[in-house]
């Protein structure tokens, strides 16, 4: 399979009164077409606007600076508005964490619905509303011949994020975008959505890239994952490593504060002591140096860089304490290439 | 929705009966009366006594109002103390000259100030925006007779681009492009005042919704900043802008009585202020009671266009 999309170390600044911040700094993954990659992480480390970054749908004073998002070959960093409104709601589509904000309160669902099929698929209005009926029973809504008449208040907010997924994978996209597409919901309902998900995306072979901070969700979807922390990708690998061989200090620190059926009942979490520094003012060297168990001198002063590691599959980290690993990988890796 | 109207019309009428009852009692408060107004400065007191009596002001208040309002009851108006006219006759006279000023001018101030208002929300903060949202606030602030007087100044008495005032040239035509020349300067001070206070409504009932995470949606689907900014975001702001075109209405009928006088237009305006000068106090009672419904009824549209722009309100 060929690579869908590669995001390659891309920085992402906003233009503010006091001077730029960057909000995402050397953010790199790679993806293929039917394959799933979770962005995890806690509030504010740049999952989102990653995603948005890639949709070109910042504020007006936010923008990609650096690096490249190479999707079919084509570079969006550098795409203008023009052909990204072609791309958008056509080869990318994007559900968002809001049900309820999400959908535009004055105009009914199909007219939101076919909005984007006749613009995309070029249907007249008669195909657009039979395709739109038709996409609404694939994900599940009831009554659909009448739900598309109804204004968006009618609905529960499960059936307003069914509505937006029919109307992200109405024009068949190549990769969705789902931030945090369940966060807002109650659990049966998350339960369902991911599902539903899951049966769409075996349907249509379609990339997907889910933001989400809850591994619970990652352990149901991801075939990768990317750990974040501060704007940067610390760790990225397969969904099961990741669970069973973690090795980022800040991920392992994720893992130990989840809940398990099997602690003792008197068993406390733990939780990553201290905060995420802040935007403005970012260390100059490892990010997590302040909360790291294993921090070490040279942390605080040089940059670790996001480099792979022999594993069961590719596996890349952000940290010193693997830089033994890291350089065998690099011999090999090199050795093979030369053999080869 | 028909019930709601029809209930709404229902509440109208003891409003409206308020109305005249504070209406008649306020003119009367005022000193003076139609009959000293009218009379001849040498006629005997005698003669004054007899006038009065002849038309019934002699008679308590509230035997007045009663009188009067019988005579509404069947449909009828009463007749001018000053001009001896039927007042239905005269306010039909003068309606029509106040509705076409004030129409014209509701309309080229809405047109004007609706895009400059979007506009203005989209590019907050910009050059465009600074002067716009400066603009506007000389049209609320600026009096309109001071700013009639001045665009008479200018472009009447030294460009003699436009006549003074009145509706047509005395003993011309009475032709469109008479009454267009005519029109266009009273126009002018009231679409100032009329946009100006619209512009800022528009401007941050726009800017109210184009933060919100539908027009991201929208965005997202493909579609062009236009069809985000006119379809989706604008139908949310309307709100706002209904209100303030509800408010505006009513200024249809009584909107522009300085103006008229600067502009001498022969509309109700003017009537008004002859009325209260010659204490016509039949004028007056119709006048006012066509204000009134005229405002009662521009709420109830209000109320009514609310629930059309926006599908979460409903009367039932």
């Amino acid at each position: 399979m060929s690579e869908l999309l590669k995001v390659d170390k891309i920085k992402t600044e906003f233009q503010t009164d006091k001077g730029p911040v960057t909000s995402v700094d050397e953010v790199s993954f790679d993806l293929k077409e039917g394959e799933t990659i979770c962005l995890v992480g806690e509030s504010g480390c740049g999952k989102s606007v990653t995603s948005l970054s890639i949709m070109h749908l910042l504020d007006r004073n936010g923008s990609v600076t650096e690096g490249s998002i190479l999707f079919e070959d084509k570079d969006l960093a550098k795409a203008t508005e023009a052909q990204m409104r072609k791309i958008r709601g056509n080869d990318i589509s994007m559900i968002f964490q809001e049900p309820m904000t999400s959908l535009n309160p004055v105009l009914t669902i199909g007219d939101q619905l076919t909005e984007g099929i006749r613009l995309h698929m070029k249907y007249s209005k008669s195909e657009a509303k039979k395709y739109a009926i038709e996409m609404l029973k694939k994900v599940g809504i009831p009554r659909a011949e009448g739900i598309i008449d109804e204004y968006p208040h009618k609905l529960s907010g499960g059936m307003r994020q069914r509505v937006m997924i029919a109307m992200a994978l109405s024009c068949k996209p190549k990769l969705l975008i789902a931030d945090e597409p369940t966060t807002a919901l109650d659990v049966t309902i998350q339960a369902q959505i991911l599902e539903l998900m899951k049966k769409l995306r075996e349907e249509s072979n379609t990339a997907i890239i889910l933001i989400t901070h809850d591994l619970g969700v990652v352990a149901e979807m991801a075939d990768k994952v990317a750990v974040m922390y501060a704007g940067q990708v610390v760790e990225e690998t397969d969904v099961y490593t990741l669970f069973d061989n973690p090795k980022h200090p800040y991920t392992l620190g994720l893992m130990e504060s989840i809940p398990h059926i099997t602690n003792p009942d008197d068993m406390r979490l733990t939780s990553i002591p201290g905060s995420v520094p802040s935007a403005r003012n970012m260390p100059k060297g490892c990010r997590f140096y302040d909360r790291c168990p294993h921090a070490m001198e040279r942390c605080l002063a040089e940059k670790p860089e996001l480099k792979s590691i022999e594993d069961k599959q590719a596996h890349s980290i952000r940290c010193f304490l693997y830089e033994n690993e890291e350089k065998d990988y690099e011999k090999k890796h090199a050795e093979k290439e030369v053999s080869s | 929705m028909l019930q709601y109207i029809i209930r709404r019309i229902l509440i109208a009428i003891p409003v409206l009966f308020g109305v005249t009852v504070l209406n008649f009692l306020i003119i009367n408060l005022a000193p003076g009366n139609p009959v000293d107004m009218m009379v001849n400065p040498s006629a005997t007191p005698a003669q004054l006594a007899a006038t009065k009596h002849a038309l019934g002001l002699d008679q308590p208040v509230w035997v007045q109002y009663w009188n009067w309002l019988v005579q509404l009851l069947h449909g009828n108006l009463g007749f001018s103390y000053s001009t001896r006219e039927p007042v239905t006759q005269i306010l039909m006279a003068h309606v029509g000259p106040t509705v076409l000023l004030m129409g014209v001018s509701l309309i080229v101030g809405y047109l004007i100030a609706i895009p400059l208002g979007i506009i203005c929300a989209r590019k907050q903060n910009s050059w465009i925006d600074y002067i716009v949202t400066g603009f506007s606030f000389f049209g609320i602030s600026v009096p309109h007779f001071f700013l009639g007087l001045g665009v008479i100044y200018v472009f009447a008495s030294k460009l003699l681009w436009f006549p003074t005032g009145s509706m047509n040239t005395l003993g011309g035509d009475g032709s469109f492009i008479d009454t267009f020349n005519h029109l266009v300067l009273p126009v002018l001070v009231l679409a100032t005042g009329i946009g100006g206070n619209m512009v800022r409504y528009v401007r941050s009932s726009m800017l109210d919704v184009l933060g919100k995470d539908y027009l991201r949606t929208a965005k997202a689907k493909g579609l062009s900043q236009f069809l985000i900014t006119n379809k989706h975001a604008l139908r949310n702001s309307l709100i706002p802008i209904i209100t303030v075109i509800g408010i505006d209405i009513p200024l249809l009928i009584g909107g522009a009585i300085v103006t008229e006088q600067v502009f001498q237009w022969p509309g109700l305006g003017l009537l008004t202020i002859q009325s209260i000068t010659s204490r016509d106090y039949s004028t007056l009672m119709a006048i006012n009671l066509l204000a009134a419904c005229t405002v009662l009824f521009a709420n109830l549209l209000t109320d009514i266009l609310y629930a059309v722009a926006d599908p979460r309100i409903r009367y039932d």
